[in-house]
């Protein structure tokens, strides 16, 4: 084993410190809004080749060779001084790839480029309030209708799909096809006439996920992915990325140190709660845990950076389920450390404890925050299936309708 | 950067597992087991061909020159297999007089620790706790010992054994020695058995190097144990996995049941993010000499507690059958028993991550 990079990747990352050394911005830069802030900040990364590095530059990308080292030290160098980069929300992280996979050279170029900069905001499409975890049940329409698709029905738990300008998603395209064969992927303008979309107001108190529903919303008949009746395959695809973006050890590593911090501040009888034998086991407990996500997370970058992802199968298809249950553990401690003040509503907006301004309440929006991953993206016991049945060879479900 | 294992780490996994499969399966291993002698001179020669008693033993003394991740690998196999036999504390004997030994204590034991013709174990474990350096009373008085060291494996086997000593030192002593006496404990690992040394003026010889040596060894040992109980782990993981594919109730395989199929991918979800762990630890104990106490002591606390859970979920996916002294189960649970409990509990292994944590 050797786990140094080697002498042109931390050159690299010597170079890429120089850069985040930027951020926070200085002088009459810091005094613009925050969004804005980020946008410069990003774009500046894009232009440097840290941010989408391995996008084509046509598409707006930094246009480098992809390389999952370097990626991984942008990762860390990124998440350690919190500075803007690869924002990994639904368009950059979900549909970018999707269509780098599977567009058309005139959806690349048309769709790509804005949703790198930010300029573009994207909400997906997927769940029905019959159709969550039986994604393929689905039964929101689509019917083309001359040079544009007409669709009807309802979308459910859509996160941002109040700021998102298009959705991706999912219709029934095909009504006499079966049902993964019936389905297409659509991409659809949310200021189209018809769509109503109604916010949700979240456990956390925030309302980041939408109801949205049609009614007899057109959206051109180019804007299909693939062809009429791929919409199945090409999701799978999106979801595959979705996991991997569940799985990031440089946020796990955050939390727990954020857990730390909690555990330094909090007093318990005059003194640090970190000094107590019993909160000092349970956090050693946890950190073998969050050591085995980064650990397993090393294991499949060196197998992917030599082409070797067959011999990680097993722990892809585990680090879903695995990581939402080590950061549920982590937001658990928290919340203990927390005692009474665990009592407390969270605190929404901006809460973070890392710069000394927030408040040790941002624990307690942390756990509520942490059963989120757990549910999206394929909940925890589809997960179970999948690595029982791919995983261990197990004999499949008694499916009734034959999914 | 390449954190995984290389082409000739697996072969050497895949020859262990060969030949463990082929020289020790279950109904020779519980034959071991029942006649609970924890040694067999047939299998101890085998692995002996192989070089591996002096796997991490430098090549000068006549060993393979490799290092513990090589030898933790080689674990992970002892642990797959439940393997009976002397290893342990052999190896372990091997690498005290290889760390803290003067070149002529190596040069007197090392060669025949290599190739397996001397055996040879380590006693740690002052009272029933005692298992760190720190902790060891043990005194030397003029040159003999006095009192007695417990949990030894295979001290009714070894030849001689490596001793932890007042002051966190190490010395040497001759199991048929005058003044040295060995008594069974009734281990509950019967491929492993213990003993407890009682030393009544026993002639010992003080290995001279370096102070830290004991704690290394020490780390070492955890790696190994974390190592072993992940292959166990692991195979419980697909002995279970099978057994829930063949056993019918309700007209169909049990497997099929998602309570079963849900519990199985969690057993197996947890063991295997466990790899990378021992891995790291082996790899860190090698060569990140700064991280090395800690990644032992996570790996060690962390994979037995995993494997006692896993071994407690293959018992009870078995039925009544789990909990029989014929099913074979019962052996792969008792080694985890052995390495959860040998060199410290994971409570005592957190309490370290802690204090290195500085926390
Ligand atoms: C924070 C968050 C953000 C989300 N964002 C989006 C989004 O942007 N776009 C979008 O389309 N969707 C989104 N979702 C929806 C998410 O994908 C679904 O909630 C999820 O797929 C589960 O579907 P469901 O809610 O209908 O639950 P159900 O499918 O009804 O499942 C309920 C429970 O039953 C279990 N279950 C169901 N079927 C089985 C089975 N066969 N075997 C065993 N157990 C089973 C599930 O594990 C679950 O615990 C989001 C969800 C959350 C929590």
């Amino acid at each position: 084993m050797n786990l140094t990079y080697g002498p042109e990747y931390e050159a690299f990352r010597a170079e890429l410190q120089e850069f985040l050394r930027g951020w926070p911005l200085q002088g009459d830069e810091a005094k613009l809004p925050r969004n804005e802030q980020e946008r410069l900040f990003r774009k500046r990364g894009i232009e440097a080749g840290y941010v989408y590095r391995s996008i084509p530059a046509e598409y707006g990308g930094a246009g480098r060779q992809s390389d999952p080292l370097y990626d991984r030290i942008i990762q860390e160098e990124y998440a350690r001084t919190g500075a803007p980069g690869n924002r990994l929300n639904q368009g950059p992280g979900l549909l970018v790839p999707t269509l780098l996979d599977f567009g058309t050279e005139e959806q690349k170029r048309r769709f790509i480029p804005p949703t790198l900069a930010g300029e573009m905001q994207w909400c997906q499409g997927y769940s029905e309030p019959g159709s969550g975890s039986d994604l393929a049940s689905l039964q929101t329409s689509a019917r083309l209708d001359g040079d544009h698709w007409v669709i009807n029905g309802q979308k459910i738990w859509t996160s941002n799909a109040r700021e998102a300008h298009y959705m991706f998603g999912l219709f029934r395209t095909e009504p006499d096809a079966g049902k993964h064969a019936g389905i297409s992927y659509l991409l659809v303008p949310m200021d189209a006439e018809g769509i109503d979309v109604r916010p949700l107001k979240q456990m956390t108190g925030s309302e980041e996920f939408n109801e949205v529903f049609f009614n007899d919303v057109h959206t051109p008949a180019d804007h299909i992915l693939g062809k009429r009746g791929e919409g199945w395959t090409i999701s799978r695809a999106t979801l595959r990325h979705e996991r991997n973006l569940i799985g990031n050890p440089a946020l796990m590593r955050q939390q727990f140190e954020m857990m730390l911090a909690i555990a330094r501040r909090t007093e318990r009888g005059g003194r640090p709660a970190i000094e107590e034998p019993g909160i000092r086991d349970r956090i050693a407990e946890v950190e073998g845990f969050v050591r085995c996500v980064e650990t397993t997370n090393l294991r499949m970058l060196s197998a992917e950076s030599r082409g070797e992802a067959m011999q990680v199968m097993l722990p892809m298809m585990m680090i879903k389920l695995y990581s939402t249950q080590v950061m549920e553990r982590v937001a658990s401690l928290a919340y203990d450390l927390l005692g009474g003040d665990g009592l407390l509503a969270p605190i929404v907006e901006n809460d973070s404890i890392y710069d000394g301004s927030g408040t040790l309440r941002g624990g307690v929006h942390n756990f509520l925050y942490s059963m989120g991953p757990s549910i999206a993206g394929g909940a925890s016991n589809i997960q179970r299936n999948i690595i029982g049945e791919r995983g261990l060879g197990l004999p499949r479900d008694l499916r009734p309708s034959g999914g | 950067m390449h954190f995984g294992l290389n082409e000739e780490q697996q072969l050497l996994q895949e020859t262990v597992q060969g030949f463990v499969a082929g020289e020790c399966p279950p109904p020779r291993l519980r034959e071991l087991f029942d006649a609970g002698t924890g040694h067999d001179p047939g299998l101890w020669k085998g692995l002996a061909e192989m070089g591996i008693p002096g796997l991490a033993i430098d090549e000068a003394h006549g060993g393979a020159g490799m290092q513990l991740l090589e030898l933790a690998i080689v674990f992970e196999e002892l642990g797959a297999g439940c393997l009976p036999g002397p290893l342990f504390g052999h190896a372990l004997a091997g690498l005290a007089i290889q760390l803290a030994g003067s070149d002529a204590q190596r040069e007197r034991w090392l060669p025949g620790i290599a190739s397996g013709e001397t055996l040879a174990t380590v006693a740690f474990a002052d009272g029933a706790d005692g298992w760190d350096p720190e902790q060891w009373s043990l005194g030397l008085d003029g040159g003999s010992l006095r009192g007695q060291k417990q949990h030894v494996p295979h001290g009714g086997h070894a030849e001689f054994c490596v001793v932890g000593v007042a002051g966190g030192g190490f010395a040497v002593v001759e199991t048929q020695a005058d003044g040295v006496r060995c008594e069974d404990e009734n281990g509950i690992d019967r491929g492993r058995p213990l003993a407890t040394l009682h030393f009544d003026g026993a002639a010992a010889e003080i290995l001279e190097g370096d102070a830290g040596a004991a704690a290394r060894v020490r780390d070492a040992a955890a790696v190994l144990l974390a190592a072993e109980a992940f292959g166990a782990a692991w195979r419980l993981v697909t002995m279970t996995t099978e057994y829930a594919k063949t056993r019918e109730q309700f007209g169909t395989p049990i497997a099929q049941f998602q309570g079963v199929k849900h519990q199985l991918a969690d057993m197996a979800t947890q063991v295997e993010a466990s790899r990378a762990l021992y891995w790291y630890a082996a790899h860190a104990w090698d060569e990140l000499p700064a991280e090395s106490a800690h990644a032992a002591a996570l790996a060690k606390s962390h994979i037995t507690d995993r494997a006692i859970e896993v071994a407690r979920a293959s018992v009870e996916l078995h039925g009544g059958l789990g909990f029989t002294w014929e099913c074979d189960v019962q052996l792969w649970f008792k080694r985890v028993l052995f390495d959860r409990a040998w060199g410290g509990t994971p409570e005592q292994h957190r309490r370290r991550i802690a204090e290195l944590g500085a926390w």
